[in-house]
């Protein structure tokens, strides 16, 4: 399970054509190993979106190739004509704000992805209170998304990120909103969940806070990305 | 799997259920629409059950006594009794006018029946049936009357003796039984100074009024101030004769149109009250459409509200189908509780309609297929909203 991470080698991305063209993404290249947190860094207009965006497979790259998990998704084309199963069933999404489901409570929103990709209800519950315990926000398993913290929320989305056991969690800036206490505490258990499940996290951010406890950042500027050694400081 | 929309809807219950009140008391408007119209129907079938009448002989080339005017002779009754199949014939005779009531006036429509004959009221809530020739009333009680109460018709006043019920017009007036030749007196009455009037007229005539044809004057004014017709005769077939068969008797020997009950109600229904179904009908319809407009309205704009959550659930993978049928059943939970308040309001409100308001099983049914199908419908508009949503917007930049 996991073998392989993230692995990404010349992806391009452009939008429009002829005189109106824009390379968003012209040579990227990544590599992230399972059970490791890379940051993404850069500035507005970088491409870091519509790179993140390519990685869950909800924009189509112009060239280039993308393996998640060992298996190839992208190959100058897609290589499956599902995304959405892939999405589902590959790919973790945490985003900025918890965009959890209203009317759903925190155990049915974990237990959501299961369910779709077809398992049954109990099972998905169970594995959803296994990951609120994990997480530590299992006390709160009957509450509603409006009830909890916006800590508790983010853990809870962590949860659902990790529901399908995807070989890969794409988090778009997770701790935007958050105190720097709170922001290390998400970094604290993403990394936790990495190496817990063998999970492949990129987390997307510009958030000072957070950059130095990386241990490897990817820069990206002008639709190219740089490979820099972070300080890994210890959460 | 969990249901979406059941979720949803538990969530945000208070939304949809005073949405689902707003609905439905649209939905029980129509129900009522169709109501009314259900009983204008029955009316007119329960005004000819009770009858008592198996065929109404009106004059020739009319679609009397209800439809068109009709007048005959008041003796052709005892003409049909001489006919093969005849077991009773009765005059009757209709007037809708206003009738004093206190101090108010009751719109009543005053049938002229021969005590005991075909044309009297065939059941009574309270009190007794017309036994005497003059001066009595049988009143339905939308009437207002009650037993012993005076009933001032022209000049003369009319005791109450019998209620009956379910016994009106198509137009909805109820009916005042009184005696058959009250009846006629009250329909070609005259006040004293217009007979005077039309006496002192035909006197100066010579040719009315000649010296050597002595009782020519009183003849003739005898036949100015009475009145010897009536608006139909009213035939009940003896046992073993067909009604059409005794039909076809009438009209071919006596040079009259004679009705059968099914021929009647196709009259009073497809004639009669068309003109009122077809308003209706178009209500229904406008109806029909506001709902479809107003379902649409709320679901769209629910689901607008959703639009972020609808992008994370594409963006996790929820299917397509999925979201759709979360909207689908979303409109379709709001189309029965609209139903259901629209079916307790209208059963609420209908006995306060002035008019009979017949609500059916088979309309209710009929009602929900048809609300059921406009929320599906009305759902489309949000279906396609929310299948056009992108997942990327889930995600920033």
């Amino acid at each position: 399970m996991n073998d392989d991470g993230i692995r990404i080698e010349g992806l391009r991305k452009r939008y429009g054509s002829g005189d109106t063209a824009v390379d968003a993404l012209k040579d990227v290249n990544m590599r992230v190993a399972p059970g490791e947190v890379v940051g993404l860094v850069g500035p507005s207009g970088s491409g870091k979106s519509t790179l993140l965006k390519c990685l869950g497979a909800v924009i189509e790259p112009s060239a280039g190739r993308m393996t998640l998990g060992g298996e190839t998704i992208y190959d100058d084309a897609w290589k499956t004509r599902d995304l959405r199963a892939l999405r589902r069933d590959k790919i973790g999404f945490v985003f900025q704000a918890p965009y959890l489901i209203p009317f759903l409570d925190v155990t049915d929103n974990v237990a959501l992805l299961p369910m779709l990709s077809g398992r049954p209800n109990a099972e998905a519950r169970r594995r959803a209170v296994e990951l609120l315990e994990a997480l530590d926000v299992a006390h709160r398993a009957r509450a509603q998304p409006s009830q909890l913290s916006g800590g508790e929320q983010q853990r809870v989305s962590i949860a659902r990120a990790l529901a399908n056991q995807p070989p890969v969690i794409l988090a778009d800036e997770p701790t935007a909103p958050l105190d720097s206490e709170r922001a290390l505490g998400v970094m604290r258990i993403l990394n936790q969940m990495a190496s817990q499940y063998r999970t492949a996290i990129i987390v997307v951010t510009h958030d000072e806070k957070i950059i130095p406890t990386f241990k490897r950042i990817y820069h990206i500027r002008d639709g190219r990305t740089y490979e820099e050694a972070g300080e890994g400081r210890a959460l | 799997m969990i249901s979406l929309a059941g979720r949803d809807i538990l969530h945000s219950w208070a939304k949809f259920v005073f949405t689902g009140v707003g609905l439905g008391l649209l939905i029980g408007v129509t129900l009522t629409m169709a109501g009314v119209y259900r009983g204008m129907v029955d009316d007119a079938k329960v005004l000819l059950e009770n009858s008592g009448a198996d065929l109404w002989v009106v004059q020739k080339d009319t679609l009397g006594p209800y439809a068109e005017p009709s007048s005959l002779r008041d003796d052709i009754y005892r003409n049909l009794l001489g006919l093969p199949g005849v077991a009773a014939a009765a005059n009757v005779t209709y007037l809708t006018m206003q009738v004093r009531k206190g101090n108010s006036d009751v719109r009543a429509m005053v049938v002229g029946i021969t005590p005991g004959q075909p044309g009297e009221p065939g059941y009574l809530v309270a009190g007794r049936q017309l036994t005497r020739g003059h001066y009595e009333a049988v009143a339905d009680v939308k009437t207002g009357f009650a037993l012993g109460e005076v009933v001032r018709i022209r000049r003369h006043d009319y005791t109450v003796v019998g209620l009956t019920r379910r016994m009106v017009s198509s137009g909805g007036d109820p009916m005042l039984f009184i005696p058959l030749k009250d009846a006629q007196e009250a329909q070609f009455l005259k006040d004293n100074e217009a007979i005077r009037n039309d006496r002192a007229r035909t006197a100066a005539n010579p040719a009315l009024n000649r010296p050597g044809v002595p009782g020519l004057l009183d003849a003739i004014q005898a036949s100015q101030s009475s009145n010897h017709n009536v608006n139909t005769v009213l035939v009940r077939a003896a046992a073993g004769y067909a009604p059409e068969t005794v039909a076809q008797e009438i009209r071919r020997w006596k040079h009259l149109q004679a009705y059968t009950r099914a021929q009647m109600e196709e009259i009073l229904v497809a004639k009669l009250i068309a003109t009122s179904a077809r308003q209706i009908a178009m209500f229904l319809v406008i109806l029909a459409i506001v709902s479809a407009a107003i379902v649409a309205f709320i679901i769209y704009t629910m689901t607008l509200g959703k639009i972020r959550e609808i992008a994370v659930l594409k963006l996790i993978g929820t299917r397509s189908r999925t979201i759709a049928g979360m909207i689908l059943q979303q409109a379709l939970g709001l189309g029965l509780i609209g139903f259901a308040v629209g079916k307790v309001a209208a059963t609420f409100w209908a006995p306060a309609f002035p008019k009979y308001v017949l609500l059916t099983p088979d309309d209710a049914l009929r009602g929900f297929v048809a609300v059921m199908l406009i929320c599906a419908l009305a759902s489309t508009l949000a279906i396609r909203a929310a299948l056009r949503v992108d997942p990327a917007t889930a995600i920033g930049g």
